[in-house]
């Protein structure tokens, strides 16, 4: 078990150095000066600009270096937890996503738990109630959830519950801390965007997998014996059906990372999916760096979680 | 004795292969979901091809005169601020999302199959170097990976698409990999060694063909998800460029209009949400008709 660990890391941050990497140089090649953009729209008297100006600020940001040398830089001080300065917003990308990154993880860590517990739930009751009413309102549910545009969710919500009923705010973001009920009501529609579509496949899961597990011997075994239903269905069933969901849960968290790009966008919420979106348009490299490596950082780590949690589920798993 | 032998087995498989085509009509047809899947799919590639005579209005063409009317007998669905038709800009649409979602396909699950062949009909050091160069791009969330290319390539509809099959890549490539390593296994991949057949041929004609199911069932079910994020994309403001008609960016257009003329956002989402599930429901019914065992997997 430790040596397995010990090698899912040794692997996890193999995959981490490729993906800094990736990141690094699929934006360097890619065409678009980063100062030239930024100067067009501080100045956007472009050409009024001194060269020797343009060619010092270059050097101040030492984009004038070879790019190994700007790699090498970048990456000794990710390790050391600077990942530079925004060209844009002449502050620290640490200090910017210091900001906005606790607001995406709020929202993202809220729709995960709404994710797991209302997915599982209702999945596993559409499954013991087959054909049954549940059943016949959960799984039609499943199908709009998985298709369902999640910015179109979005804005037909804000119409029907903002704009029609008055009932929610329709836009911005509030720390908990500050007023505890405007922030959760401000965070409904938005947590109900970001988490419909993980609720609707690990439903859909779910109720497979549950239905596959109750057709099993053991089951029959355990009605027999006449076991009450909470026993058998807890006890027995439950466990055993939730492996395949796992591992969709730690895709979920790669669909909530996606999801806050364009949730926060509907919503006008300052966290990190709305700053990169931003930031992509500005070209404002390092902002887009340090957003990206995070969120591969974030998925890494919990698709470990998950990894590991699968021996916990199902001791019959051995990890060689 | 030879000639007779080859008539027997032709004869022996003919009605098995018939057997099999039967069953999978059977299967596939026996939701009426999957059915009603068809039936939009069929009505959207319509919709695209025959657009021109379909379109009431022209969706380029700006007419300020009838700028942001409301749904009425002449304009079906309204009127956006440039005056354009709803309607026909719907229409045209679709062979945005169409065009994006069958050309990123075709260009994302050539390369992704391709290298899941090789990863697993040949292994070791061309399995490493892939195999980790496509757990590089797992750890991003499609739409972000796809934005990232997208943005910096500077947006517009081809870059859209590079954008998305390059996003897309992991997925075909996990799966392909997965199927070659079991495939070329079997006694049949020997026997072709054995009788010279090149590594090229094998992948070509017995590797492939026996991974079939399983990829044709992903390319549809990832048709649906790549229409959603071209639809993400464009919604953003990274995708076709003005005066283009895409679902996503009208959806957008559309919400600044929500208070007085929602139907300029509902009708574009909708169509986005009808399309998406159809192809999910295709996805669906082709896997029942070709791989149950794939069922919860894709």
């Amino acid at each position: 078990m430790t040596a397995f660990i010990i090698r899912r890391l040794l692997l996890g941050l193999v995959v981490l150095v490729l993906v800094t990497l990736l990141i690094f140089f699929a934006m360097r090649l890619l065409p678009g000066d980063p100062l030239l953009i930024y100067m067009a729209q501080k100045s956007q008297r472009l050409q009024d600009m001194p060269p020797q100006v343009i060619e010092q600020l270059r050097h101040e940001y030492g984009l004038d270096k070879p790019l190994p040398v700007q790699y090498a830089k970048w990456l000794s001080g990710v390790f050391r937890g600077d990942l530079g300065d925004s060209f844009f917003y002449r502050l620290s990308v640490v200090k910017l996503m210091r900001e906005r990154f606790p607001v995406t993880a709020y929202l993202g860590i809220l729709a995960l738990i709404v994710t797991i517990i209302v997915g599982i739930t209702s999945g596993m009751l559409a499954a013991v109630r087959r054909g049954k009413w549940v059943d016949n309102v959960v799984t039609p549910l499943t199908y709009i959830g998985v298709t369902i545009p999640v910015f179109w969710l979005g804005i037909l919500m804000i119409y029907v519950f903002g704009l029609k009923l008055n009932l929610l705010p329709i836009a911005g973001f509030t720390s908990p801390f500050v007023d505890f009920g405007l922030s959760t009501k401000q965070l409904i529609m938005p947590v109900i965007c970001e988490s419909i579509f993980g609720v609707a496949s690990n439903a859909r899961q779910m109720r497979s997998s549950m239905l596959e597990v109750i057709r099993q011997d053991y089951i029959r075994t355990a009605w027999a014996k006449g076991l009450r239903e909470r026993i058998v269905i807890f006890r027995h069933a439950f466990k055993n059906s939730l492996i395949p969901v796992i591992t969709l849960i730690g895709m979920g968290v790669s669909f909530i990372f996606g999801g806050s790009v364009l949730v926060e966008t509907v919503f006008a919420i300052p966290g990190i999916g709305r700053l990169l979106v931003s930031s992509i348009f500005n070209h404002d490299y390092l902002v887009v760096q340090g957003i990206t490596l995070i969120i591969a950082i974030a998925v890494l780590l919990i698709n470990l979680l998950v990894d590991l949690s699968y021996g916990w589920l199902d001791p019959r798993i051995r990890y060689g | 004795m030879a000639q007779d032998n080859a008539s027997i087995t032709g004869f022996l498989e003919a009605p098995q292969r018939l057997g099999e085509w039967h069953r999978f009509r059977r299967v596939f047809f026996s939701r009426k979901i999957v059915l009603f899947g068809m039936i939009i799919l069929i009505a959207l590639v319509l919709t695209a091809i025959f657009a021109n005579w379909l379109a009431p209005f022209d969706p380029y063409k700006p007419d300020m005169s009838s700028s942001l009317q409301q749904p009425n007998k002449t304009h079906l669905l309204g009127t956006d601020l440039f005056g354009r038709d709803t309607l026909s800009r719907l229409i045209y649409g679709s062979r945005t999302a169409l065009a994006v979602g069958f050309i990123s396909v075709g260009i994302a699950s050539m390369i992704g199959i391709s290298l899941g062949v090789l990863a697993g009909y040949f292994g070791g050091i061309i399995n490493i170097i892939i195999m980790r160069a496509i757990d590089t791009l797992m750890p991003f969330p499609m739409i972000v990976l796809a934005l990232l290319v997208a943005g910096l390539l500077g947006g517009g509809i081809h870059n859209v698409i590079v954008a998305l099959s390059i996003a897309t890549i992991p997925p075909y490539t996990r799966v392909t990999h997965g199927l070659a390593l079991s495939i070329k296994e079997n006694d049949y991949i020997l026997a072709q060694r054995s009788m010279g057949s090149s590594h090229l041929r094998i992948m070509i004609r017995h590797v492939l063909p026996n991974a079939f199911p399983p990829i044709i069932v992903l390319i549809t079910m990832m048709l649906g998800s790549l229409i959603l994020a071209e639809a993400g994309l464009s919604f953003l403001g990274i995708g076709i460029e003005p005066p283009g008609a895409a679902w996503g960016a009208m959806v957008n257009d559309g919400y600044k209009y929500l208070q007085d003329n929602p139907v300029l956002s509902f009708a574009p989402g909708l169509a986005i949400m009808l399309v998406v599930f159809a192809f999910n429901m295709v996805g669906d019914g082709l896997r029942d008709a070709l791989d149950p065992r794939l069922r919860g997997l894709l």
